[in-house]
């Protein structure tokens, strides 16, 4: 049969109702001060990754809290754990345990 | 001689402006509208940042009251109905129709809540489950907050910014209070239910004063509310009964939309209705930007209004925290207690 093009496109809408919080609160108990993040930036604006990839370490942290796990493991081995985003975050979030941290839970999960 | 001043509004910053001025010696009126003291501190439960109960403020400043009933004479039930300007002082008749004559006159008429039905597409009068700041403080007074069928709420919004920053409703400024209320709200519905789901849907977190940022360092930290940076479109009932909401998260650049049980509104303030009929009786400006009276600068004229002898104070000119709006009523009455003994 001729192909017209026509397909289903993934929702971009982001359902709350169905995002799994257990990820975010397994990192956050092993790792309490990745709640205290509040999305300036400043990791993003630092990392040598984020030059030359799409790794973007404030993205990552709030793609967990929404539960979009697909992007999170597609992006989160960009990281060179060279930990600059330690050094300037201004919340003191322990950055690179998060990192380590993300790609733990990604492999229990069979995600990555 | 002792002066006379005649002080229009019984709440916070009419009341701690009238203590300030019977310590000094002088004679005042309150002229407050309703049958009682307090304004909006009476129907609080709890105040930011540290969780004092409003009652226990409340008392203390109608105690005040009470000690000084031989310099504080509250009028109760009582408005102005006109103002003649005479060689020294003022000329004040009351709509039960007692004559004051005053040496100065201070405005704590304060603010009103915005009155969130007028954004409709936020459901307020429209669906149950919808309340504002000020209906769930209510609720907060008797350590139970329920859907209206009985049940504890298991996910709880908050929506920042109603009828703040939004020109659809001619009240472009920022309300100020509200962003830490819904910070302290959330944190206090978290205490109720630890299980319940919290969301606050904020444009920016205007966390300005003292203790703020700590709250919001915890409202993440310990209790785990979610923050989501996106101004609420609009509102729908599920057939089960439950809301659905609509946003942008805008710190992920894509739509969202999630299911409440729950949504509280923080309806920001606005000008009380008399301010257009006091600036005139008074012959005293109203700011054409946000409505509210306006002061001679806003430095060191920031309790005169453009009329001799007449002051302000309190959120009557602006939105103002109650720690704000105390400190403004003591500062008018060392302006007023300046002008009358020069």
């Amino acid at each position: 049969m001729k192909d017209f093009g026509f397909g289903i496109k993934k929702s971009n809408v982001i359902d709350l109702d169905k995002t799994d919080w257990t990820f975010l609160r397994e990192i956050a108990a092993e790792e309490p001060s990745f709640l205290h993040c509040f999305f300036c930036g400043t990791c993003t604006a630092t990392c040598s990754a984020g030059k030359y990839t799409g790794f973007n370490l404030r993205r990552l942290q709030l793609l967990i809290r929404r539960g979009q796990f697909d992007e999170v493991a597609e992006r989160v081995s960009e990281c060179m754990l060279c930990g600059k985003c330690q050094w300037v975050c201004p919340k003191g979030v322990n950055t690179r345990h998060v990192v380590t941290l993300i790609n733990k839970k990604l492999h229990a999960r069979k995600i990555r | 001689m002792e002066d006379t001043i005649v002080i229009l509004g019984g709440g916070p910053a009419g009341m701690e402006a009238a203590l300030s001025l019977a310590g000094r010696g002088h004679k005042v009126y309150i002229v407050e509208k309703t049958g009682s003291l307090g304004g909006h501190l009476s129907r609080w439960d709890r105040l930011f940042p540290q969780q004092e109960p409003a009652q226990d403020i409340l008392e203390e400043l109608l105690n005040g009251i009470r000690k000084a009933d031989d310099k504080i004479e509250v009028i109760y039930n009582a408005q102005v109905q006109s103002v003649k300007r005479r060689m020294r002082g003022l000329e004040v008749m009351l709509s039960n129709q007692q004559l004051l004559l005053v040496d100065a006159l201070l405005v704590c008429c304060g603010f009103e809540l915005f009155r969130a039905e007028r954004k409709e597409e936020y459901g307020y009068g429209i669906y149950e489950n919808v309340l504002t700041s000020a209906d769930l403080e209510d609720r907060f007074k008797n350590r139970k907050v329920l859907c209206s069928d009985g049940r504890v709420p298991e996910r709880v919004a908050f929506v920042h910014c109603v009828g703040s920053r939004d020109e659809k409703v001619d009240h472009t400024y920022c309300s100020k209070v509200c962003c830490v209320t819904a910070v302290k709200q959330a944190c206090e519905i978290k205490e109720l239910y630890p299980q319940t789901e919290v969301f606050n849907l904020y444009m920016d977190l205007r966390m300005f004063d003292r203790y703020f940022e700590q709250m919001y360092h915890k409202a993440q930290s310990q209790y785990g509310v979610h923050f989501v940076r996106g101004r609420l479109s609009e509102v729908s009932e599920t057939a089960d009964g439950k809301l659905q909401i609509k946003t942008e998260d805008t710190l992920l650049g894509r739509p969202m939309k999630l299911t409440v049980d729950m949504l509280v509104l923080m309806t920001g303030m606005q000008a009380c209705a008399q301010t257009g009929e006091l600036s005139e009786k008074l012959d005293i400006k109203v700011s054409p930007s946000d409505h509210f009276f306006e002061t001679k600068d806003l430095f060191l004229k920031g309790n005169y209004a453009h009329a001799k002898g007449v002051f302000l104070a309190g959120a009557c000119t602006g939105p103002k925290s109650l720690p704000d709006t105390l400190q403004d009523a003591r500062s008018a009455a060392e302006s007023i207690h300046r002008y009358l003994t020069d």
